[in-house]
């Protein structure tokens, strides 16, 4: 930020309360009670979807001339954290809805954007996105799925795998190898995929440690036709689009482990209020009380550090992946130590499927390994930190 | 088209826990942050159906302090298109009587087809206020609705009235009111859109002296009711909470009924 730049204000405005404090309360009064019974089932949750798209959360990512609500990204994490304070399976509904449309919405077309945004922000559709493979994680610019140019089309073959709500979703942003001899960063381009085209299959699904109502599904595509109409941005662009997604992305999922930690700390708070031992609430043992603190403050600081990081990206911060990197490790780490804490402080009654500490615990995992492991964030990090000295 | 008027009251959270009397015996209205209350919020749903069904437009109308504005925004994130506040200091410690002309004088102003109110509110619980309006404008009073249901073209207004036997099927011509129960159905949540469609609603405030009610006929200096005393419900015997996780709790629980022979 420059010195001649308006300071803006370091509380969120009276509509991101607003908008928070009702996305809180539909959490708690309709996402809450059901989380337990997502996670047993392990079945998408559409009736939280629909609820999500009836009360336009899911629109908060899309700009309003598309029927969105036009939320900055601070607005939309705000959400994500919300309703992952509840369940996180839930959470991710809108973290992915933004994720899989974040291509169209930073490269796509007036055109593109016309055709597929209002269903998206309405919840009519909804979308997934599909860089990693089962070779190509970390290193996703060696991913193997190739788009072959035929005339007006592309064929697309290969397959995509962990893919979040890769089997529920009509829209995939399918990210192909359309030049195999260009350097590194140049082989990707970046497709909008409809999932009921003939070609596309949802091979299998994962069983998973959390997170279990989201389906993560492996895709293969068999001489997948997709209109060039449907590529986003030039052909070779596709990288950088994916790496501009997940600067973009990332603070979601920071979101989503705020929102875990939170709700883990407020079980174990409530816990040690009433659970008497030694003739008294065990939140009166110092050590229990300097477990509940460090929990607090941890989630605090992340927090803060998600909410700064959002404000910087969106204000178009020059060191945008550095922010995202930040606070998606700072929060993964944040979720793991305090659902763990938490599940300590209920003891035995946190290791028992009746609280849902080791529900969230087992759901905080998943933010310290997707959209970049935490070893990638350090990466990241150090990189940016690097190229200033 | 139907226009219809909803009385809403701002009153104390409950949720919020804090509720207390001030140095007056009066609800301190400052303790604790103030809603819709619900029964008015019962009332709103069951309009808003209505006009989504038949078209037209809601009109919130409230007597409540300035801050009752913001209150009111929970109403028209719902979907009422407006608010009309009655707020001056005079109206301090007003009485159900008060409370009743300066609204009817309010309504007036007002135009509607159907009232609809809350049977009653959180706070004062008196369940007087619609009918008091219905009586000093000359309106049908329809009470304890179950359904509601309306006929533009023919100026009707048709309600299912839950009665002690079961119910009771009565008809007024328009414009009525219509007191409001929970069987009407719950009140929608406002959506995210709503929200920031109600920040640019309107919501006119108004005096005492706007609505062209004098000082002598409403307020807390002419309250015709006075708080003389006030106390606590008598203490509930001995209450144990039983705590633990469910199986535990339940045989702990089954247990404590077989000991007193109730099962």
């Amino acid at each position: 930020m420059t010195p001649a730049e308006t300071p803006i204000s370091y509380r969120l405005t009276q509509e991101q309360e607003l908008l928070r404090d009702a996305v809180r309360t539909l959490a708690d009064d309709r996402i809450a009670p059901r989380a337990a019974e997502i996670d047993r089932t392990a079945e998408f949750p559409w009736d939280i979807k629909e609820l999500l798209a009836s009360q336009d959360v899911l629109g908060l990512p899309f700009p309003v001339e598309y029927g969105g609500v036009g939320g900055e990204l601070l607005t939309v994490c705000l959400a994500v954290e919300q309703i992952s304070r509840a369940c996180a399976t839930s959470g991710l509904i809108l973290a992915v809805q933004e994720l899989g449309a974040l291509p169209i919405l930073l490269a796509g077309t007036d055109d593109q954007k016309a055709r597929w945004l209002p269903d998206l922000a309405a919840g009519r559709t909804l979308i997934a996105f599909a860089l990693t493979e089962s070779e190509a994680g970390s290193d996703a610019a060696a991913a193997r799925t190739r788009a072959r140019r035929d005339g007006d089309d592309y064929v697309i073959d290969g397959a995509k795998r962990f893919i979040s709500q890769g089997s529920v979703a009509d829209l995939v942003t399918v990210f192909a190898v359309t030049d195999e001899a260009a350097e590194r960063h140049a082989r990707l381009s970046c497709f909008v995929v409809e999932t009921k085209s003939p070609g596309f299959k949802v091979e299998r699904l994962e069983h998973k440690m959390g997170i279990r109502g989201s389906p993560t599904a492996e895709l293969s595509f068999t001489k997948l036709r997709v209109p060039a109409g449907n590529r986003i941005g030039e052909e070779g662009d596709g990288f950088r689009i994916a790496m501009r997604t997940l600067d973009r992305s990332r603070p979601a999922i920071a979101a989503q482990a705020v929102g875990i930690a939170q709700g883990a700390l407020e079980v174990a708070a409530r816990y040690a209020a009433e659970r008497k031992q030694f003739g008294k609430p065990i939140g009166q043992l110092q050590m229990i009380a300097g477990m509940l603190a460090d929990m607090d403050a941890q989630t605090e600081a992340a927090r803060q550090l998600l909410y700064k990081a959002c404000v910087e990206i969106d204000a178009g911060s020059s060191q945008a992946g550095r922010w995202s990197a930040m606070c998606k490790l700072v929060a993964g780490d944040t979720a793991m130590r305090v659902t763990t804490d938490a599940v300590q402080v209920l003891g035995g009654y946190g290791y028992i499927d009746e609280f849902p500490v080791e529900r969230m615990m087992r759901d905080a995992k998943i933010t310290q390994l997707y959209e970049g492991t935490q070893q990638i964030q350090r990466l990241v990090i150090a990189r940016s930190l690097l190229r200033r000295v | 088209m139907l226009r219809i008027a909803v009385l809403v009251k701002p009153v104390p959270d409950t949720a919020s826990g804090g509720e207390r009397l001030g140095p007056d015996l009066r609800l301190d209205r400052q303790a604790v942050p103030a809603v819709v209350n619900a029964n008015d919020e019962y009332a709103l749903e069951a309009a808003l159906k209505l006009v989504e069904a038949h078209g037209g437009e809601v009109t919130l109308v409230s007597m409540a302090a300035s801050a009752g504005a913001e209150t009111l925004r929970k109403g028209l994130a719902m979907g009422a298109q407006r608010g009309v506040l009655v707020s001056d200091p005079t109206l301090a410690g007003s009485c159900t009587l008060s409370t009743v002309r300066v609204l009817a004088a309010t309504l007036r102003e007002v135009e509607f087809d159907l009232l609809l109110a809350g049977a009653d509110t959180s706070d004062g619980g008196g369940g007087v206020v619609g009918p008091g309006v219905a009586a000093l404008l000359g309106l049908p009073y329809l009470s304890y609705a179950a359904k509601i249901e309306p006929d533009p073209e023919a100026r009707t207004v048709r309600v299912r009235r839950i009665s002690p036997t079961g119910f009771d099927v009565i008809e007024a011509p328009l414009p009525a009111l219509v007191v409001c129960t929970q069987a009407l159905g719950e009140p929608r949540y406002p959506s995210l859109k709503g929200i920031m469609a109600a920040r640019t609603k309107e919501v006119v405030t108004k005096s005492l002296a706007d609505v062209g009610v004098s000082p002598d006929d409403a307020g807390g200096a002419v309250a015709t009711t006075k708080v003389l005393d006030a106390s606590k419900p008598a203490a509930r015997a001995a209450t144990r909470v039983v705590r633990d996780p469910a199986p535990a709790a339940a045989k702990q629980l089954v247990a404590f009924l077989a000991e007193r022979k109730v099962v």
